[in-house]
């Protein structure tokens, strides 16, 4: 049994207070051959410029520190790929840093930006996150990203992650799922859904109108998992400008948006999910110890925490920032998600880990219709939208710069300027893509709150951000 | 053809024998849409690392002796003195002493269940494993972690007794020597080179 010490689970606090004042993105797409990696960067930077009418030559001249979020040097081939993008933008001779956590590479990026405010170092940091899956074919990137997992014990086994992510998920289903058809089904709403968000964003690579039927009719990856299930390999890049306030304010002097109040907070656990020892849950916010009492009763297989169906490194994330940003409860403060589905069940475990359902009834937040734009059984607002991006398995995932597409598409909606940045016809023109013609406004009225999870691998590191709306803070800090 | 690359261990130092890469050329990447334009270039490569077990080497040599080692922490002011680690750990991730290695082969194949599998049908390049892979999480008593390997013969199912089985004619001196059957399974029906 694990257990950990006071020290360790004290919630983090910034020295002053850290806001995001703008950001951008480049198309993204399984291959795009027509551009070098720095020409996305460069696209990404001159949106976030021109998101506050600013020329990227203006902008430069306020940074002060570099923070680049880009996993894997292998898929890239190009070691210290960091220095020829920041050369590139024509940073030098600022200090800059390379930042590497799997999946979480985006939302750890921000976390170092946000963390080089709060400490007064710089007033304001460029985070900007890129991949470039495009380099191998499938069969060799599914061998470079099985070179995250432990070499000697993990990944000689078919090199394949999706195998070593796959044994947790077979045991969420079949402990929490009790492998029931309706909870397949459930998954594959979840596909549905981002893969139909992404129609209405211009920016997404698997945008698809697709059924549940579909969905369980796709190739099996590795059972109960389909094709129509997995995340995709991307290509693309993203960044975002964090600032203190009165640097912040100074940005955005001619912009039409506010800058956003921004924490973001970081947990870990074992590499091998075979590492994994027994521990108590810890609780959030939310939540009481009595409401676990029984978990091992209603779910059998579920008295041993984390085990193999939920992720400590999201819970923890979740309890430093919820502690840092005043929420007692997400499901209520919040008005809207971006979670990291690599599959469709990582969605429904991290709706647990989080706190957005108990552990075990994941799959009741989207039965209920409370994680759509628009609940499909009520046709009113869904309580707490998520993935309105298209998410991992819609939009993209260009690991690197992954975490960051997240909390700029919930900053997009915070500013309330969703359907203006993703329904821009000139947008879906330069990106060679056809606008629906049943393109819909998936603006989330009245947001103010929002939170990314950035998640790696198989939990081994995961952030959660949380951006507000300075006007609707919980607390003052 | 080359020889491929070997390595010894002599006074300390790598002693390197034959071709650790092989030499191929660029070949030009075209834009069938526009032209033939070129975009880019193939960079062909083909190399050997030559990497260290350092203190797990013991648990490598072991499968080939038909042998499952594991390491406990005997630290007397550990707090979690006792936790037994199956992937094998050198130190104790607590107090950070050396664990001692304990051999764990009877206990394997008295109690070990399957926890957790997945059946991929996919693998990545240089998978060595046929397909579908039967991904499985062994828990067995005495043991605080789940071990990850695969199942040989038969149908995954949680809570499946098996028994551990080892690769120990031509082994490959990787974890792919270490592999599960079911509980009961005859010793002809194993896959050549492997024994229990």
């Amino acid at each position: 049994m694990i257990t950990f010490s006071e020290r360790q689970l004290k919630i983090p606090r910034l020295m002053r207070p850290v806001y995001l004042v703008t950001g951008g993105q480049s198309k993204f797409d399984r291959a795009i051959p027509e551009k070098r990696t720095e020409e996305l960067c460069i696209d990404a930077f001159t949106m976030a410029a021109e998101l506050i009418n600013l020329s990227p030559a203006e902008l430069k001249r306020y940074i002060h520190s570099c923070y680049y979020g880009h996993f894997a040097d292998h898929f890239g081939d190009q070691l210290l790929g960091e220095a020829v993008i920041h050369d590139r933008l024509g940073l030098d001779p600022l200090g800059n840093v390379g930042i590497k956590t799997g999946g979480a590479t985006g939302g750890s990026t921000l976390w170092e930006a946000v963390k080089t405010v709060a400490s007064g170092y710089s007033d304001c940091a460029l985070a900007m996150g890129w991949e470039r899956m495009d380099e191998v074919p499938t069969d060799e990137g599914n061998f470079l990203i099985s070179c995250a997992a432990d070499k000697d014990w993990e990944s000689a086994l078919g090199q394949i992650y999706t195998g070593y992510y796959a044994v947790m998920a077979q045991r969420y289903w079949q402990i929490f799922g009790k492998a029931e058809e309706s909870f397949r089904r459930t998954l594959a709403e979840i596909s549905v859904k981002h893969h139909g968000y992404a129609r209405m964003n211009p920016f997404a690579q698997a945008p698809l109108k697709i059924s549940v039927q579909d969905v369980l009719n796709s190739p099996v990856v590795a059972y109960p998992l389909r094709a129509l299930d997995c995340c995709l390999m991307s290509v693309g890049a993203a960044c975002a400008i964090i600032c203190d306030e009165k640097t912040a304010l100074e940005l955005s002097k001619s912009s039409p948006h506010k800058p956003l109040r921004i924490w973001v907070a970081a947990g870990s656990h074992t590499l091998r999910p075979a590492d994994r020892r027994r521990m108590e849950i810890p609780l959030l916010p939310n939540e009481t110890k009595d409401q676990y009492r029984d978990l091992g009763r209603r779910f059998k297989g579920a008295d041993r925490y984390p085990g193999f169906t939920g992720f400590l490194a999201a819970r923890m994330a979740a309890l430093y920032a919820y502690g840092m940003a005043g929420i007692s409860d997400p499901k209520k403060e919040l008005n809207l998600l971006e979670l990291h589905d690599a599959f469709t069940i990582s969605d429904v475990q991290t709706y647990e880990d989080i706190g957005i359902r108990p552990y075990g009834e994941g799959r009741d937040y989207v039965e209920s219709g409370d994680c759509y734009h628009t609940n499909p059984h009520t046709g009113r607002p869904g309580k707490l939208p998520s993935n309105i991006s298209g998410g991992l398995i819609g939009c993209m995932h260009a690991v690197g710069a992954t975490g960051i597409m997240q909390v700029f598409e919930i900053a997009t909606q915070i500013w309330h300027r969703w359907a203006e940045i993703h329904g821009d016809d000139r947008r879906w023109k330069e990106f060679n893509r056809e606008k629906p013609s049943d393109w819909t406004d998936l603006q989330v009225k009245g947001a103010k709150r929002g939170m990314a999870i950035s998640h790696a691998g198989v939990g081994s590191h995961v952030t959660a951000t949380i951006l507000m709306d300075p006007d609707h803070l919980l607390i003052a800090n | 053809m080359a020889m491929f690359g070997q390595v010894f261990v002599k006074k300390g130092k790598y002693r390197i024998k034959g071709d650790f890469h092989h030499l191929a050329a660029h070949t030009p990447i075209r834009d069938a849409d526009n032209a033939f334009s070129l975009c880019g270039v193939t960079n062909p490569r083909e190399l050997t690392y030559i990497h260290s077990y350092g203190g797990e080497a013991v648990f490598f040599e072991s499968l080939s002796r038909g042998t499952l080692l594991a390491s406990r922490c005997e630290h007397h002011a550990c707090e979690c003195r006792g936790t037994t680690y199956l992937p094998f750990r050198i130190y104790c991730p607590d107090c950070l002493k050396r664990n001692r290695v304990i051999d764990v082969t009877d206990e394997a194949k008295r109690s070990a269940r399957i926890y957790t599998f997945m059946v991929c049908e996919r693998s990545g390049a240089f998978s060595l494993l046929e397909k579908p892979i039967k991904f499985i999480n062994i828990a067995f008593d005495g043991i605080d972690t789940v071990l990850m390997s695969y199942l040989s013969l038969g149908e995954p199912r949680i809570g499946m007794e098996v028994v551990p089985i080892f690769k120990r004619r031509d082994p490959s001196y990787t974890i792919l020597d270490l592999s599960w059957v079911p509980k009961g399974t005859p010793a002809e029906e194993l896959k050549p080179g492997f024994e229990f």
